[in-house]
């Protein structure tokens, strides 16, 4: 905690002596973007290829300049102490600035993610917290976590919330597990959790079920690496067959992404493994379709040409360019076009017989 | 062509034919077409069987065939000359009575003092009243200018002027006539040793001449001027097209006008001359000979006193030389020794394709008068508060042998609406244009040029939007309309390119003011940032490094000083 607190204080002694010299102060970040990662299978997931941008104060950045001091300096006071706020919270916190507000959230989390990027940090540890939850469990595991005000252990049982479940917190470090299931499966819909966890799809394949809710956030992310890591056990992804689902939603949980490329190494699961739906799946069950948007094969194009980790897979360029050529995608929840429980009788067991067969 | 009867007697009063100018054919064309009927020949017997079928013959048609006077045909055809509903009605007498007031002064040279009156009589009746002090009208010339149709001084000649055709003022006074009954009332005097005279009038529709119901000498308390008076069926309504829009822009024309004006309800409206110097008197031209067509061109021969076709071609025609004419010859491959008098169509069409195929000098430019580009500017200062004004005056050009000259003006800014297309003031020899803007070659111009390079907004293909307002004049010795009511110019090309290029020197000078004033705002909201954000900056080093407050605004004003010297 000091650490981090000497950290941001010599950014701010930094810009004043240069100030005091008469030289123009700068701040220099990482760039967040696809373009500065590289993919390597040994490694598991997005590094940093060492990119960076400086920003030189200027009549051009003076007002960003202005924003990232004072965000700077929220910081610290959270860290110092003991506090957190939320992405939201620090939005507003903003409109005290006068002039140096920020209008809309979308800037002032951008502004959050370089300061983060900038000391190559969780923004946890700064002191702010996402809104999101994490995630949904369910299944054949007991979670080992302390009560909030006695700090005795905690002993949760994920096969015991009846037709609930239980919900991944921000941070996950703290947690232990115990368990005897086979592997770990990462659901993109809450819809399609639910169908397996009503149907305790869990007692039958002997598994954890995971609802990301869509893109996982970095905290369901962090939970399945250290499920997975701890127990040793392997996590099959089953979302959306479409590029959203391959490109953003898979690609982000098993690699990260190129916005937190400071931060992925923590935040990624690089044994995961894809499941479904995939291409061939929509011709093999004979899944009702919808038409592929412009968007998605934009983003299916743009994955092919940019993203280092399709770009190291041919199995998975086969994927894509076999969805561009379809033009068609399909969503999980298509199986019910056969029966409701067609999924859990027929899919899914055909599946998890090959596992060898999953993409990488 | 059978001519009209008001044609001859024109033509024994005046040569009118005889100018040659190409628009005469136009407008006669049109007139004659409905007069000029095909017959059908035919045997007695089939005429029996036909006139059983009730199929006419050629001598059943013969009967029905009469000539159609020209005041006749105008008074089915009264749209030709904007008076096709009551509200325009009452704004195209006004502007014919002011347009011939001053014509009749400039030409006199007298600086011209008009007054203008409009009184309403009951919901749709009003009685206008313009006068003007000009040189007055000859008695004997009062009846025919006022009571007959296409009379007039200036539609033979080639000379810059406001009316063309002779048609304005007779055309209201007949408007009148037909929807009230009353006749037109004319006072005229040409010096103050002379008495007045009063005499009230009809036009004879069949006949197309002028019948005097009252004629008198009167006192007058005007030394010299005249007055006319119209009673019509009217409404009156102010706007964009209205009478008080109409004098107003024809103030903003004619800087040395003085007008007084009162509407039909409020207070009396008095512009008052900006200027005491009278435009230069426009010269008379003879045609060019890139203008003439061969119907003309052999017109003109049939008339001229040249005694050989060589003489014929310099006299009759501007910008043939000695030099020239031997060449039309030439390559027309007719003998200078020809008479004029023998010059048939066939020798016609080598001359006329003669003359194309030869360079000749463009027609003298002295014969148009520009407002200039100080008092279009002045116009529209006058106008409007606006930011910044420029105003344009090309050098003559030609279009069909007919010299003309385009002005242009803009204002920009100020009080003007910001994202209303620009508005656009049009005018013609001086006289504004209310209606017709889209078919109007001024209209198009405008919006075929590309004003966003010059920093205006302009959606694909009409006019750029924004605090603008467009003030074209062309000025010629025939302004080509698209219709007798003269309200549009037609496309020529040479005028449309014209017309852009002095835009586009007018877009380019607004462009340059619209840079400035963006680099100025720039500067200024860059200068704004120092007192927006560095103060921000120095709260956040305060509390991050607990700074003192001298401290705090040391480092704030370094920082404004490191914004001030660095130039991004």
């Amino acid at each position: 905690m000091a650490d981090i607190v000497k950290k941001l204080k010599e950014t701010g002694k930094d810009v004043y002596d240069r100030a005091i010299q008469g030289k123009k102060p700068s701040l220099s970040f990482p760039v967040r973007s696809l373009s500065n990662v590289k993919y390597h299978p040994k490694r598991g997931f997005f590094e940093i290829r060492g990119s960076r941008t400086t920003r030189t104060f200027s009549y051009a950045t003076v007002k960003t300049f202005a924003q990232t001091l004072r965000m700077i300096s929220e910081s610290k006071k959270l860290v110092e102490t003991d506090d957190l706020a939320t992405k939201r919270e620090v939005y507003y916190i903003s409109k005290n600035w006068a002039d140096a507000r920020f209008d809309e959230q979308a800037e002032s989390d951008t502004v959050m993610d370089d300061i983060e990027a900038m000391y190559g940090v969780n923004r946890e540890q700064l002191g702010f917290i996402p809104e999101e939850k994490g995630g949904e469990v369910a299944g054949r595991l007991f979670i080992i976590d302390r009560d909030r005000d006695t700090g005795r252990r905690l002993r949760i049982d994920c096969t015991r919330f009846g037709s609930g479940a239980y919900s991944i917190p921000i941070s996950v470090e703290h947690l232990d597990f115990e368990t005897n299931a086979k592997f770990i499966l990462a659901i993109e819909t809450a819809g399609m959790f639910q169908r397996l966890a009503k149907h305790n799809f869990w007692r039958r394949a002997d598994c954890i079920l995971i609802s990301m809710g869509g893109v996982p956030t970095r905290a369901c992310r962090r939970f399945i690496r250290r499920l997975s890591e701890i127990k040793k056990l392997p996590v099959y992804a089953f979302v959306d067959g479409d590029p959203y689902g391959f490109c953003n939603i898979y690609r982000t949980l098993k690699v990260g992404s190129g916005n937190a490329v400071h931060i992925n190494q923590y935040f990624c699961v690089p044994e995961a493994r894809f499941l479904g739906v995939t291409p061939q799946d929509i011709i093999d069950y004979e899944l009702p379709t919808h038409p592929l948007k412009d968007v998605d094969i934009k983003r299916a194009k743009d994955a092919l040409k940019n993203d280092p980790f399709f770009k190291y897979y041919k199995e998975w360029q086969q994927a894509l360019e076999q969805m561009i050529e379809m033009q068609v995608r399909a969503e999980q929840q298509a199986f019910a076009k056969h029966a409701l429980n067609h999924v859990i009788d027929v899919y899914l067991p055909e599946k998890l017989a090959h596992p060898e067969k999953f993409l990488p | 062509m059978r001519k009209l009867q008001c044609a001859k007697d024109e033509a024994s009063l005046a040569p009118w034919a005889g100018r040659g100018n190409p628009h005469f054919h136009e407008t006669f064309c049109r007139i004659t077409a409905i007069n000029v009927k095909r017959g059908l020949v035919g045997t007695d017997e089939r005429r029996d069987v036909m006139a059983e079928t009730g199929v006419l013959t050629a001598h059943d048609l013969a009967k029905r065939q009469r000539e159609i006077s020209v005041a006749e045909f105008f008074t089915k055809n009264r749209h030709l000359l904007g008076f096709d509903n009551p509200k325009r009605a009452l704004l195209s007498a006004v502007k014919e009575a002011v347009d011939n007031s001053l014509d009749a002064c400039e030409e006199a040279r007298i600086l011209p003092t008009v007054e203008v009156a409009v009184r309403q009589l009951a919901e749709d009746r009003f009685v206008i009243k313009v006068r003007d002090n000009g040189p007055g009208i000859l008695k004997s010339q009062v009846p025919r200018i006022f009571g007959k149709l296409l009379y007039g001084s200036k539609f033979h000649r080639l000379r810059m002027a406001r009316g063309q055709q002779g048609i304005g003022i007779s055309a209201a006074g007949m408007y009148g006539q037909l929807t009230t009954a009353k006749p037109t009332t004319v006072i005229s005097r040409c010096s103050a040793s002379k008495p007045a005279y009063k005499c009230q009038l009809f036009i004879d529709s069949r006949t197309n001449e002028p019948k005097v119901v009252a004629e008198e000498e009167i006192q007058w308390d005007i030394e010299r001027g005249t007055e006319v008076e119209i009673e019509l069926l009217a409404r009156y309504q102010k706007g964009r097209q209205s009478v008080d829009e109409y004098l107003y822009e024809t103030f903003l024309a004619n800087p040395h006008l003085t007008l007084r004006y009162q509407p039909p309800e409020g207070e009396p409206v008095s512009y008052e001359r900006i200027t005491e110097k009278l435009p230069a008197q426009p010269k008379e031209i003879r045609p060019h000979p890139y203008g003439v067509e061969l119907g003309a061109l052999l017109e003109i021969a049939e008339r001229t006193k040249a005694r050989n076709v060589k003489t014929f071609l310099m006299t009759e025609f501007c910008r043939v030389s000695e030099r020239v004419a031997t060449e039309l010859l030439q390559k027309a491959g007719l003998p200078d020794t020809l008479r004029p008098s023998r010059l048939k169509r066939p020798e016609g069409e080598k001359l006329i394709e003669a003359i194309a195929q030869t360079k000749i000098m463009a027609p003298p430019s002295d014969c148009i008068v520009p407002i200039g580009e100080q008092y279009l500017q002045s116009t529209l200062e006058s106008l409007v508060k606006a930011d910044f004004y420029t105003a344009v005056t090309r050098s003559p050009s030609v279009y069909r042998g007919n010299p003309f000259l385009v002005e242009a003006a803009l204002a920009y800014g100020g009080e003007l609406p910001l994202d209303e297309p620009a508005r656009v003031l049009r005018f013609a020899n001086r006289v504004p244009l209310l209606y017709q803007q889209s078919a109007c070659a001024i209209t198009r111009s405008i919006a075929t040029t590309v004003w966003k390079s010059y920093g205006v907004q302009q959606p694909g293909g009409s006019l750029p939007v924004g605090p603008l307002l467009i003030a074209v004049h062309i000025a010629s010795v025939w302004v080509p309309f698209t219709s007798e009511s003269k309200e549009a110019i037609a496309h020529y090309d040479e005028i449309i390119k014209e017309m852009k290029l002095a835009l586009q020197e007018c877009g380019r000078r607004l462009g340059r003011h619209i840079r400035k004033g963006r680099r100025e705002a720039e500067a200024q909201r860059k200068r704004s940032y120092i007192e927006k954000y560095i103060p921000h900056i120095g709260i956040a080093l305060r509390e991050l490094l607990d700074l003192s407050e001298e401290q705090e605004r040391r480092v704030c004003t370094r920082l404004g000083e490191l914004l001030e010297r660095s130039r991004s």
